[in-house]
């Protein structure tokens, strides 16, 4: 028997379901490659005792001959997941020593099916940041390096524990959640498959809130058939959701290989950035060229707003998390502030002492565009361009079924090179912002090295809950760029 | 629209967040950056725009006015308070706010 982490998801399913190896076996060995890979940082907490629980659980169901569609695989959780009686921090002081007395929806989902938590996973604080840079437990550092170089470069952001973990193998699979870009952007920088889904298709109960409006949770997946499993499990209505969409989730592992003869692939001009390297520019070309072959009509579309999507989110998320962050107030959970006067300096000192800096400058940005006097200028304009953006989707899918882009500006960057400057981070999300504005699904795939040898990744987006779609793309895409290389093993 | 350090020291209190004075000057160049940035936002036409605050086209779903089971119903105060920094028989505990 190969060595379990070796196996993809759904290759380690199915040798579950055979029994050529237990969820003991598969849980130890990831658990032996966690603790050998503590200069990643990807993990805040590490649950072993817990998944060996779930996988000994998981062992006599299998045994048994049942259990669900993720019986005995071990995953990652980002740590904007609540869970039950396990530390929950959202990569924030502020949420220091909270242990959940209840389970999100995504991962009872998971855990229905029969999935191991090994543990919770490194993120941006509060999911805001494209770097993992802003969290309180420090960066994430990526498993890939440039050729010759030691550098340690940015696993993306904000799920860059989710991103390095599945791209250094110390988990089958992980959750993600993606706001302007916090799935995609991170997969293309490590060489991994991430899936932002319709706004609606997966419950946000129990997912830490930083944009109500944009926030989706999704799936990171070493490939696109692992991706498609991970999300069948997590999506679903939730009436504990008002925004959940109560329509059946299909099954999207089914629709992997389907014809995509006659299907029609916009490519928006406006994707086409100043200062974007070469490479990008021709891998994009190479995707076009793939799907070309597969059977696709490719049309050239125009989005001319493009350039105003993330103006628009840095009004709409920074409001959003302004009024969502209000509750942080050291009176129901984490963090309190030792000295303080009164009530007032108690709240005021707590926040000061919980956030991050980039934190505490979002809900400045948000309270200010909201603020008496400004939020006609700022926050109700910021919403129409919204639906104007929104708008100009509906007219491009109208005509095509799949919208081919690159999934990120650049490969994976230094750590440090640009928190002095926020709005070069923020330029991070360019491709990625404008499906969360206007709700549609989008993922990234592998397709390609630059010239040092990092990983780059194609955007698809599709249109809403046309998912199916989406995936039958993803694995034209895979199997045209037949990407298979891993990074070196340095940290172990 | 440019932001000095009084907006800042009013908006950080609105915020509830204590900033430092020596902070003020550096945070009120800093949204001014970022704002400045934004303001090419005045570029779009937006007559007659319907202002768009969800992407989800459903009317808000109403369930029955019944206690729920589970996390979402009532009757469990000491799971409620049981992550507080401060509580006392089930209560939140702050400090004065009436004298």
């Amino acid at each position: 028997m190969t060595n379990p982490t070796e196996l993809s998801l759904t290759e380690l399913r199915d040798a579950l379901k055979k029994k050529e190896v237990t969820s003991l076996e598969a849980t130890d060995a990831y658990l032996a490659r966690i603790e050998k890979a503590g200069d990643l940082n990807a993990f805040i907490t590490v649950t072993a005792d817990k998944a060996r629980e779930m996988a000994k659980a998981s062992d006599e169901k299998l045994g048994r001959g049942e259990g669900g569609a993720l019986e005995g695989v071990p995953l990652g959780i980002k740590d904007l997941f609540c869970t039950e009686e396990t530390l929950t921090t959202a990569g924030s002081h502020i949420l220091d020593g909270f242990e959940p007395k209840y389970e999100s929806t995504v991962t009872s989902n998971l855990w229905r099916d029969g999935a191991v938590m090994l543990g919770k996973l490194n993120m941006d604080e509060f999911a805001m940041g494209s770097s993992n840079e802003t969290s309180f437990y420090g960066p994430v550092v990526n498993p890939w390096r440039a050729e010759g170089s030691d550098a340690k470069l940015t696993p993306g952001g904000s799920s860059g524990g989710s991103s390095a973990s599945v791209a250094a193998r110390l988990c089958a699979g992980a959750t993600a959640t993606d706001t302007g870009g916090s799935i995609r952007q991170p997969a293309s920088l490590t060489a991994t498959v991430g899936v932002k889904p319709t706004y609606g298709r997966v419950s946000r109960w129990g997912v830490v809130a930083f944009a109500s409006s944009l926030d989706q949770a999704g799936p990171l997946a070493r490939d696109v058939r692992d991706a498609a499993v991970m999300l069948k499990s997590m999506a679903g209505h939730d009436p504990k959701d008002s925004t959940s969409v109560d329509r059946p989730v299909p099954d999207y592992e089914a629709a992997l290989g389907g014809s995509l003869k006659g299907l029609k692939v916009g490519v928006p001009k406006e994707y086409r950035i100043d200062g974007m390297p070469a490479e990008i520019e021709q891998l994009w070309q190479s995707g076009v060229d793939w799907m070309k072959d597969a059977g696709c009509e490719i049309v050239d579309i125009s989005l001319p707003l493009t350039k105003y999507a993330l103006p628009v989110y840095y009004i709409v998320a920074p409001a959003e998390a302004s009024s969502n962050l209000a509750r942080y107030d050291g009176v129901k959970y984490g963090h309190r502030a030792k000295d303080y006067d009164d009530i007032l300096s108690m709240y005021e000192n707590t926040r000061a002492e919980g956030f991050g800096d980039e934190v505490k400058r979002r809900i400045l940005v948000g309270t200010y565009v909201l603020s008496a006097g400004y939020y006609d200028a700022y926050y109700l304009r910021a919403q129409k361009v919204r639906k104007r953006i929104f708008d100009e989707f509906v007219e491009a899918f109208s005509k095509v079924d799949l919208i081919l882009t690159p999934s990120a500006p650049s490969a994976a960057f230094e750590l440090g090179a640009k928190m002095n400057d926020p709005v070069q981070m923020y330029l991070n999300d360019v491709f990625t912002v404008t499906a969360n504005l206007a709700g549609l699904p989008g993922a990234s795939v592998p397709a390609g090295l630059d010239k040092d040898g990092l990983p780059l990744g194609l955007q698809l987006l599709a249109k809403p809950f046309d998912e199916e779609t989406m995936f039958k793309g993803m694995h034209a895409l895979e199997q045209a760029a037949g990407f298979d290389v891993t990074p070196e093993e340095w940290w172990a | 629209m440019s932001i000095d350090k009084d907006t800042v020291r009013k908006v950080a209190h609105l915020a509830r967040i204590a900033e430092p004075e020596e902070r003020l000057e550096p945070l009120a160049a800093e949204l001014n950056g970022i704002l400045g940035w934004i303001e090419q936002l005045n570029e779009v036409d937006i007559e007659g725009v319907e202002a768009m605050a969800s992407t989800v086209d459903v009317q808000l779903p109403m369930r029955d006015d019944v206690l729920q089971d589970g996390p979402t119903g009532g009757g469990q105060p000491e799971n409620v308070t049981a992550n507080a920094p401060k509580s006392e028989d089930n209560f939140f505990v702050v400090p004065k706010v009436v004298e």
